[in-house]
């Protein structure tokens, strides 16, 4: 189907974005539309106006900052995957980017469109809650940041109000190697269960580590229990994941399914992170 | 709600200048303002990739983008690609090899495999099956795409 009729507006400024925003109606942003056009070519939504952001360059770009980095919102997903900032400071999200549906999917798609839709099944917010980034917004009231782990509320859900924007995210360097695996049907389809986080490794055992699963729950849920218990036992951190997770089934596998897949990823992804620092 | 903006763009290296509605996408305007009919539109929610068309140098999901948005972009599509000689290995692999059946997803696939080599000019057999699960094919099975995007690999390799 073809998307409803719109009014249509480029803002060159982020406070003109702003100020569009605030005047009330049903008006959505668009960044990558790699989400939000399919919404509306299926009728699920229909916005009066659609305020293009494309054109605001300082939402744009990826930048070091206080020994980690900054993400602008809209940084295009293909151009996080190729950043050799990103790579030297957080891998985890060098990793997770080629997991997201395709590469002309990639090229438009952006980094803040993928936290702000907020999928359960989606890479990119287990990986900002699993790095404590700090996530910097913007709104009539002025700016605000949120922590990664307090944004995601739920499917679709998150912290962010209807007249504010998300600008970009803070994220500290990464403080151990990457975990990272997710399983689905097919390459670039939603992950059906997926594990992002890191291990820090001394004299090759778990010191400490961060487990954050998505496509289990109805958000990307960080798993606290598993990550404290993980240092003394696999076995203890792969029981506690019964503590931490609440499954949800869909349509690609029941909640035992996901409960079973999620402690199959945490044993495979230690098993691959103690391989490469072998 | 039924205004129209004035575009201008370049499309397979011809400046072309309309008035169009907000909601009228990249794969419509290509097909039904210019005529070029190469580029294919079929699920129209991003998962299908026939509508798959290079916007400044890289691909995109056609349905996915509004020509509202391509102000002042350069758009290529299967017709000025074949043209320029761009995709040539690749097509010449694709009728060897038998890769095209019905062929309604024949240009996508084109695009996305361009794309892939262009990136990684010697792709493993995974890798190339990896960039494909980009694209729908419901004949072939992918076997014989497969082999006949190793093959245009080897022949681009001869490229002086």
């Amino acid at each position: 189907m073809k998307a409803p009729p719109f009014r249509y507006a480029r803002p060159r400024t982020l406070d003109a974005a702003l100020e569009l925003l605030a005047e009330g109606g049903d008006a959505r942003l668009l960044a990558g539309g790699q989400s939000l056009v399919p919404a509306l070519n299926m009728r699920l939504l229909e916005p009066t106006l659609l305020i293009d952001i494309n054109g605001l360059d300082e939402l744009n770009g990826i930048s070091e900052s206080r020994g980690g980095i900054r993400i602008g919102a809209l940084t295009r997903q293909a151009a996080l995957g190729a950043s050799d900032i990103v790579a030297g400071r957080a891998p985890l999200l060098t990793t997770a980017v080629p997991f997201i549906a395709h590469e002309a999917i990639r090229n438009r798609g952006t980094f803040g469109g993928s936290l702000v839709q907020a999928d359960p099944a989606a890479e990119l917010p287990a990986c900002v809650v699993a790095l404590d980034a700090q996530l910097e917004i913007a709104g009539p009231r002025g700016r605000r940041r949120v922590a990664a782990r307090d944004f995601f509320k739920g499917v679709y859900e998150t912290a962010l109000a209807h007249d504010e924007i998300l600008v970009a995210a803070e994220i500290p360097a990464q403080r151990g190697a990457t975990l990272f695996l997710e399983l689905a049907r097919r390459q670039g389809d939603y992950a059906i269960a997926g594990l992002a986080g890191w291990a820090a490794l001394q004299q090759g055992r778990i010191a400490e580590a961060r487990l954050v699963f998505f496509g289990t729950d109805i958000r990307a849920v960080e798993a606290k229990t598993a990550s404290a218990a993980l240092p003394t036992s696999l076995e203890a951190a792969i029981a506690a994941l019964d503590r931490d997770l609440t499954p949800v089934a869909d349509f690609n596998a029941s909640a035992a399914m996901k409960r079973h897949l999620a402690g199959a990823l945490l044993r495979r992804a230690c098993a691959a992170a103690m391989a490469r620092a072998a | 709600m039924r205004e129209t903006v004035a575009i201008r763009l370049t499309v397979n290296g011809t400046t072309v200048e309309r008035d169009v509605q907000p909601r009228l996408n990249l794969v419509d305007f290509l097909r039904d303002e210019l005529g070029l009919t190469g580029t294919h539109w079929s699920c129209e929610h991003g998962a299908c990739g026939a509508c798959t068309v290079r916007v400044d140098g890289e691909i995109v999901r056609g349905c996915l983008i509004f020509a509202v948005q391509l102000d002042g972009a350069t758009v290529e599509t299967i017709e000025g690609l074949t043209e320029s000689g761009a995709l040539a290995e690749l097509q010449a692999a694709f009728h060897a090899r038998n890769a095209v059946q019905c062929g309604f997803c024949t240009a996508g696939m084109l695009l996305t495999a361009d794309a892939l080599l262009r990136r990684d000019p010697d792709p493993r057999r995974e890798t190339i099956r990896a960039a494909l699960s980009a694209n729908y094919c419901r004949c072939t099975g992918y076997h014989a795409i497969v082999d006949a995007v190793a093959e245009a690999a080897r022949e681009r390799a001869k490229r002086p």
